[in-house]
């Protein structure tokens, strides 16, 4: 299979009707879904997804028995005059976790969102969203053609809007507000960049625009301003203000898909404008912007999620952290010419998203059915809960672990692509933030779990018992986060060197015992310096000299803390975003036109219609 | 220096006047107003640039239908106006932002002025194959043929945004009649004008419609046209809303979206393509996917002015 597609496809390709259908069997769900209504809604859903899932699966097959990518020409009209669909490895591999995790999603939304006797309102709402979701989704995916990308994205934005206040709370309506406002400024953002494209070249097809994009001014503009609006939907830090109150009142469901899915829209955008609309135009300059943007939000929202009081408020602030791990790829994808190579470091990055969003879905969904039962979620109220919901605490561990990148977990295979192209590239800071992030992330997981094995302080009090078809979709998700390690990837990502083995013997064991402690460890510590801890208990004499000996250092590190906290409420201030997100658009046009200026340098009698594809 | 020239830079210096206004008005009624006229205005600057189609949706759109929700917003953040009024940022902020604004907006200038000239364009292109669904007006062929999937998928984006406004309604309201029951004097000047306007309002909205296939108008113009006419007697108190619950309201916002995702399976059926019309019958085709689009897009734009369902079916 040749990768990626940047060869002139007008053709259709035999089998390219599963790209139609895996976009309107969901569109057709949502429609037959609102006019059925009812108490058949949520079978019609079922029904659907079904459906859906064996779409996703027929296109894996279809790829790899075909020599390059799937396409559908939509009304037979080849672009730049029409719209294609395509579908390549990385679209492939993405529909197909979108398809699993909407399958969980509804197995343990079936639970809360079942219709009773006469239409209500939350069920006739989630499940012709998640519908909706879920076809915005295969076109962001699928579509060729940047206004096919952005009618998509407005798709995502209008069926994830509605989710977080499907409540009906007067915070969640807040909530669901400020993330419409600053996704629909985003969108303002991204159709603008479009429409300077179309200027520019007179095509917004994908391919066609791989060939004719040039470093000139007007390109660099409409890419600072795409870049920073598909940011703005991704939340990547410090343009998050609306993630964490959107999971603060969002159901478990909504919340999975949020941040599982819905952020993964946009970031798949980005990376198919980066690395296949212009992969020579960004530089030096502008990956080594996103990735420290990444590093950030990983510092950042790793310390934040250690001390928020409430388990699902630190799942989101994962989320955040684990957004900007995203972004370490673009970096390492640089080559020496100034190109973003599909290769190693996309693949990592791929990986990551995948790896991320079973994970992360798995963690709300157990978050969620903690919720259920004890009626809230309060970290130093967790005491004893795995009593009650072993399933769950073990669907929240396993996907912490996943998270953490311990073998053979998704993550763990994303980070070994990552640390070796950094290798290769001798960017040896990205390495660092790349182990830092693994230790982030056993740091605050560990935190949770130390609270939930701890003995329950009183017995608990339960509102509802245990559902187990709830745990188990999170159980079934967090062992698909740990066991992507073993599938065969190099069929649809761009691994070159082939997956590394797991070969036994003293050496390999001695090397992952390494792996697998490092994360530990170092995340026990961390968590012991910067987390909330209840005071210790008092008849526990023995704990007073080593207490006594951390005290100094971890008041250092709460400090910290509180000040990154503080800078936590300042960055989510509505003018604060606002004005940072304008920076952003600055900073990238200026790193790009940095790199602009060095390619004319270069090239001086050819600068100015150099053809970078 | 033509009277033309003269007009349009008239023009251009009021709509900056009035974007201007917009963003400096301290009270949001005030603002509210100036962004209406403001959206009156711009489709004069696009009838200046030969652009009717973009006029007439903008014009609808921006002017008409946005102004009546926004003008509703102001009305009922009026209450809360002063508590607004003191979360205002400080003045470094303010000029923080300003500089911001200022130089994104200077980068944009430069990009769209450095834009190749003559622009590149499919235009010629489109124009070349209006044969194959023997429709004149190369908008609608961009939007029924060339990128019939955009449009289609706007109509589930239309129909999503009634979903998440319809979530916004109480439990107990659920399947109820959207917005408030509107009472008027059903002798005074606004009741007069709701009998008076609609016929003549409904013919033009239709014609919109039926000339988009070969002239300047399609299926939004003339649905939004419809849509006010429609909200024009509601607010009049001369009818109600329906019930949100009702199988044929239902089946009417599907309409639009649902004929077309027919018709392009259709297409695949007879060999074509999906979204692919038969060259001799691709006119009636398009019309008869038009014509569910209207009846849709006039219903929904009306239902997402008059807002979440409020009032139980009965009453």
């Amino acid at each position: 299979m040749s990768y990626p597609a940047t060869v002139l496809d007008a053709v259709t390709t035999t089998r390219g009707f599963l790209l139609v259908l895996s976009i309107i069997v969901p569109v057709a769900g949502v429609l037959l879904a609102f006019v059925v209504g009812g108490r058949h809604i949520e079978r019609l859903a079922f029904a659907t997804i079904l459906f859906g899932l064996a779409i996703a699966a027929a296109i894996l097959v279809a790829l790899q028995q075909s020599d390059g990518p799937l396409v559908y020409l939509l009304g037979a009209w080849a672009p730049p005059l029409g719209v294609a669909l395509r579908a390549d490895g990385l679209s492939a591999v993405m529909m197909m976790v979108a398809a699993v995790v909407i399958s969980a999603v509804g197995v343990f939304a079936g639970a809360d969102f079942r219709p009773a006797a006469a239409e209500s309102r939350a069920p006739f709402a989630f499940w012709i969203l998640l519908l909706g979701i879920w076809a915005a989704l295969n076109i962001v995916f699928l579509g060729g053609d940047l206004f096919t990308l952005y009618v998509a994205l407005e798709l995502v934005t209008f069926a994830a809007v509605p989710l977080v206040s499907l409540d009906g709370r007067a915070e969640t309506l807040q909530a669901a507000l400020r993330y419409l406002l600053f996704a629909l400024t985003g969108s303002v953002l991204y159709l603008l960049g479009t429409t300077l494209f179309y200027g520019l070249y007179g095509t917004l097809d994908i391919v066609l625009l791989s060939h004719r994009v040039r470093a000139q001014p007007a390109t660099l503009v409409a890419a600072a301003l795409m870049t920073t609006g598909l940011l703005a939907k991704t939340a990547l830090f410090p343009l998050y203000l609306w993630l964490p109150p959107a999971h603060a009142g969002a159901p478990a469901a909504a919340s999975a898909i949020l941040s599982g899915l819905v952020v993964k829209g946009s970031f798949f955008i980005l990376v198919r404008l980066w690395f296949q609309v212009m992969p020579g135009l960004p530089g030096f300059a502008a990956t080594q912007l996103l990735a420290a943007l990444g590093g950030a939000a990983i510092v950042f929202g790793s310390v934040v999620a250690l001390r928020q009081e409430r388990l699902k408020l630190v799942i989101a602030y994962s989320t955040l952290a684990q957004i900007g791990y995203l972004f370490l790829m673009f970096p390492l994808a640089l080559s020496a010419s100034g190109q973003l190579e599909s290769g190693g470091a996309l693949a990592g990055g791929l990986l990551q998203a995948v790896s991320h969003a079973t994970a992360k879905a798995a963690m709300f969904l157990a978050a969620g059915s903690i919720y259920a039962v004890l009626g809230q979620d309060r970290i130093a109220g967790l005491g004893g809960v795995w009593r009650a919901l072993p399933i769950a605490v073990l669907a929240f561990a396993l996907g912490g672990v996943a998270l953490m990148g311990i073998q053979p977990s998704g993550a763990y295979l994303a980070k070994e692509l990552l640390l070796q192209a950094a290798a290769e590239k001798g960017q040896w800071w990205w390495a660092v933030v790349l182990q830092a992030g693994g230790i982030f992330t056993a740091a605050y997981v560990l935190l949770v779990l130390a609270h939930v094995l701890a003995p329950a302080k009183a017995p608990i009090a339960s509102d509802r018992p245990a559902l187990r078809i709830q745990e188990t979709a999170a159980l079934a998700l967090a062992l698909c986060s740990l066991l992507l390690g073993l599938l065969p990837w190099e069929a649809y990502l761009p691994i070159a060197q082939g997956i590394p083995s797991y070969r036994l013997g003293p050496e390999a064991v001695s090397k992952t015992l390494s792996k697998v402690l490092l994360p530990i460890l170092g995340g026990t510590v961390v968590a012991t310096l910067l987390g909330r801890w209840g005071p210790p208990p008092a008849h526990i004499t023995s704990w007073k000299p080593p207490l006594a000996v951390v005290d100094p250092i971890r008041r250092i590190g709460l400090a910290l803390g509180d000040l990154i906290e503080r800078s936590d409420g300042f960055l989510r201030q509505w003018p604060v975003a606002g004005v940072t997100l304008l920076v952003l658009v600055l900073l990238f046009g200026g790193c790009n036109a940095d790199g602009l200026v060095m390619r004319m340098q270069a090239r001086p009698a050819s600068g100015r219609h150099q053809l970078f594809a | 220096m033509t009277v033309a020239t003269i007009l349009e830079m008239v023009l251009g210096a009021v709509v900056l006047g009035l974007g201007a206004w917009t963003i400096a008005a301290r009270e949001t009624f005030a603002a509210t107003v100036g962004y209406v006229a403001y959206g009156l205005l711009v489709p004069l600057i696009w009838v200046r640039l030969d652009a009717v189609d973009v006029a007439l949706t903008e014009a609808a759109i921006g002017g008409g239908l946005g102004g009546v929700l926004l003008l509703g917003a102001a009305a009922r953040l009026r209450a809360s106006e002063p508590a607004a009024a003191a979360e205002t940022p400080g003045k470094i902020v303010r000029l923080g932002a300003a500089g911001a604004s200022v130089m994104v907006a200077a980068a944009l200038s430069a990009a769209v002025l450095l834009l190749p000239d003559p622009a590149p364009t499919l235009a010629p292109a489109a124009i070349a194959n209006a044969s194959a669904t023997g429709l004149a007006n190369p908008v609608t062929n961009v939007l029924m043929a060339f990128r019939a999937m955009d449009t289609m998928l706007e109509k589930v984006v239309l129909l999503l945004a009634i979903v998440g406004v319809w979530s916004l309604a109480s439990d107990q309201a659920w399947g109820g009649r959207p917005g408030p029951r509107h009472q008027a004097d059903p002798h005074g000047v606004f009741a007069f004008l709701a009998r008076l306007l609609p016929p003549v309002g409904i013919v033009v909205g239709i014609y919109m419609f039926w000339t988009g296939a070969d002239h300047p108008g399609g299926a939004f113009q003339g649905g939004s046209m419809l849509a006010a006419m429609w909200l024009l007697v509601i607010m009049a108190g001369l009818t109600d809303t329906p019930p949100a619950s009702g199988r044929w309201l239902r089946l009417v916002l599907i309409a639009g979206p649902g004929v077309f995702l027919a018709v392009g399976l259709g297409g695949v059926c007879f060999g074509l393509a999906f979204l692919a019309y038969p060259p001799t019958n691709a006119k009636p085709l398009i019309l008869g996917i038009e014509v569910a689009m209207v009846l849709t897009i006039a219903v929904t734009l009306g239902l997402l002015v008059a807002g979440a369902p409020e009032r139980s079916p009965q009453r």
